[in-house]
């Protein structure tokens, strides 16, 4: 991918240390040039997101309430860790958000890779194709989850007069949203439908970056085409595939936007991913340091998965 | 190998296999649009034929959802309706003929514009923070170079409400609570991560030749990043930019909880529009159409450099 950039620098780098070419930078010295390029989007960066950041670390430990700014503040220690870990409340958001997560992302990874896989094909006319199935995911999804929950209306939504259309059934016969056993899967369909084409670009980049070289190999060797696909496209894909699957995860791990407007968590809290629950303790319930402290909970799973999935990807990208 | 087979290449797929993927792949885009025409197809159409069973493909075109969507209305008497002079336009109208009448201009626009100073601001200020990082990071050794471009990303790992809840106190505090100002740095803050990203990898690209030649022709390190490495970069610039803004744009978290009334955007205004028992539906769909076709255009533009876009610059083609 980015093979070439870096034996190119090396190079370039041998050029800049010249003694010819350093004499001719005049003004800035290019170190203090750097940091004068550099700084101002670390200082943002540390204003807005770091400071925020510490200073929810330290009302973690705190019984500190948003809607109480003039009450004592008390340090708790960790006793709210201790209350959300052992909260069987917070076990069960973090279900719905498992539930929730890992079937989009299974969704997603092979529609998206089936559909790479045929636009590879490259029939006539893939790429107005292709811009066209990519548009979903361009769109904000709040608004998209607030147009979803017209189609999903039991009586008059689009969505259940298609299944119904489809199966026979009556289309009054069933509420996606309303109904605790299909609720989960009425985000993971909304989901699937924006997101799939996420997955089929990387997909799609990770098969044009097989060369045909190889393809041709295995044809002299009469490979089939089963085995080639086997043997061929799909571990050489596997990388971008991987890849997909990381930033979905992550994203949908953190889903809020198009959860809150088409279910707000319900019904009861069959739907309620954590950043719901999230929110509704830190702006509805207004405890402050009790939902500090779930944030930073959510924020190191977030990472540490994320950081042992590239570790993954690391390895079976060097293989 | 029959001779039919070996006039192509092998590993081009056959007509047979080429038509097959391409219905299949038809018949996908076919039912993924679905959701999105029956928005711009309820946007015209009259509440009756909105919330009609079963729902209605073919209808009479009504501006009526636009008109709502514009303007707040109030339910008068038939003969109060009568002591008024001619309808003022076509919304006047299709009020009238409701028993209502046009009270005033609605929220839509104010919160439109909001959402468009905001976009336009933080990807700005997103996009010239970015092009000097990325810049930086791409020309100099900067000691700790990776640690810092991970830091820059591991800002967008952090879940938007987790980020809300300390910022609501902070803005608070500073009095940047629902002001666009307070909206604007904290989009900038997030678009700028994606920036120095995909801005890094746009740079990197250009070869250093182009700067140490103008550096040799006597230009300084400065007047060299201005007048050499910026022109080379305008396509990835622009690129950048329309990602920033499309973030901006289509950000709701945020919005929600850090803004009431002031600096509103058009995300959460939207789902909140309602009519008289229940949510106007001919009206959402007009706000949301109206919403996404700026996004449609975009994502044509920038075709070819989404891959880039959505995966941080991980993968480039």
């Amino acid at each position: 991918m980015n093979d070439l950039s870096t034996s190119s620098q090396i190079t370039y780098r041998a050029v800049l240390v010249e003694p010819g070419v350093v004499r001719r930078i005049r003004g800035l010295s290019d170190k203090s040039l750097a940091w004068l390029f550099i700084t101002p989007t670390i200082v943002l960066l540390l204003a807005i997101n770091i400071f925020p950041l510490v200073w929810t670390i330290y009302l973690s430990f705190t019984n500190y309430r948003a809607n109480r700014p003039n009450a004592p503040t008390l340090w708790l220690g960790t006793d709210w860790y201790q209350s959300i870990l052992t909260d069987p409340d917070i076990w069960a958001a973090m279900q719905v958000t498992a539930h929730f997560v890992i079937w989009t992302v299974v969704i997603e990874t092979v529609l998206g890779f089936g559909l790479a896989f045929l636009i590879d094909k490259k029939f006539r006319g893939h790429g107005v194709w292709t811009t066209i199935i990519l548009l979903p995911m361009m769109l904000s999804p709040a608004v998209v989850g607030n147009f979803w929950t017209f189609l999903y209306q039991p009586q008059i939504g689009l969505f259940n007069y298609l299944v119904a259309f489809v199966t026979g059934r009556s289309a009054s016969s069933f509420q996606m949203l309303g109904d605790v056993t299909l609720s989960p899967w009425a985000i993971v369909i909304v989901d699937a439908w924006m997101w799939t084409p996420y997955v089929m670009l990387i997909c799609l980049a990770g098969l044009r970056s097989i060369p045909d070289y190889i393809y041709e190999a295995a044809e002299v060797d009469r490979a089939s085409n089963w085995r080639q696909f086997w043997s061929i496209t799909l571990p050489m894909a596997l990388p971008f595939i991987m890849l997909a699957v990381l930033f979905r995860g992550i994203e949908n791990f953190k889903m809020f936007d198009m959860v809150n407007l088409l279910t707000g968590g319900g019904p009861g809290s069959t739907t309620e991913v954590a950043s719901i629950t999230l929110k509704r303790a830190a702006f509805e319930s207004w405890r402050t340091g009790y939902s500090s402290a779930f944030a930073i909970i959510l924020f190191v799973t977030v990472f540490g998965l994320a950081n042992i999935y590239v570790k993954a990807l690391n390895r079976v990208k060097s293989r | 190998m029959s001779l039919a087979n070996a006039a192509h290449s092998v590993v081009e797929p056959s007509v047979g296999t080429r038509r097959f993927a391409g219905s299949l792949v038809v018949l996908y885009a076919v039912i993924t649009m679905i959701p999105l025409v029956w928005i711009v197809l309820t946007s015209f159409k009259s509440p009756d034929d909105a919330i009609s069973y079963p729902p209605r493909i073919l209808f009479t075109p009504s501006l009526e959802g636009y008109c709502n969507l514009f303007t707040t209305r109030s339910r008068q008497t038939p003969e109060f309706i009568k002591t008024l002079g001619p309808p003022q336009g076509l919304c006047d109208n299709i009020a009238r003929d409701r028993n209502m009448v046009i009270a005033g201009p609605s929220n839509y626009v104010p919160r439109f514009v909001n959402s468009l100073i905001i976009a336009f601001g933080s990807t700005v200020l997103a996009v010239a923070l970015g092009t000097l990082s990325a810049y930086g990071f791409s020309r100099f050794r900067v000691p700790l170079k990776d640690d810092l471009l991970f830091f820059i990303l591991s800002t967008r790992m952090m879940p938007p409400i987790a980020v809300a809840i300390p910022i609501y106190l902070m803005y608070r505090t500073l009095g940047l609570s629902d002001t666009r100002l307070g909206m604007i740095l904290l989009y900038t803050s997030v678009n700028v991560s994606l920036a120095v990203w995909l801005l890094k990898g746009f740079i990197d690209e250009i070869p250093r030749e182009y700067e140490e030649a103008a550096m040799i022709d006597g230009y300084t390190r400065f007047q060299a990043f201005v007048k050499v490495v910026l022109p080379q970069a305008t396509t990835g610039i622009a690129a950048t930019a329309i990602f920033c803004l499309i973030f901006a744009w289509n950000e709701y978290a945020f919005a929600v909880l850090l803004t009431s009334g002031n600096a509103q955007t058009a995300p959460p205004f939207i789902p909140i529009i309602i009519g008289e028992g229940g949510q106007d539906w001919p009206a959402v769909a007009a706000g949301t159409t109206f919403f996404l076709v700026p996004i449609v255009v975009f994502t044509v533009l920038l075709r070819k450099h989404l891959l880039r876009g959505i995966t941080f610059g991980a993968v480039r083609k």
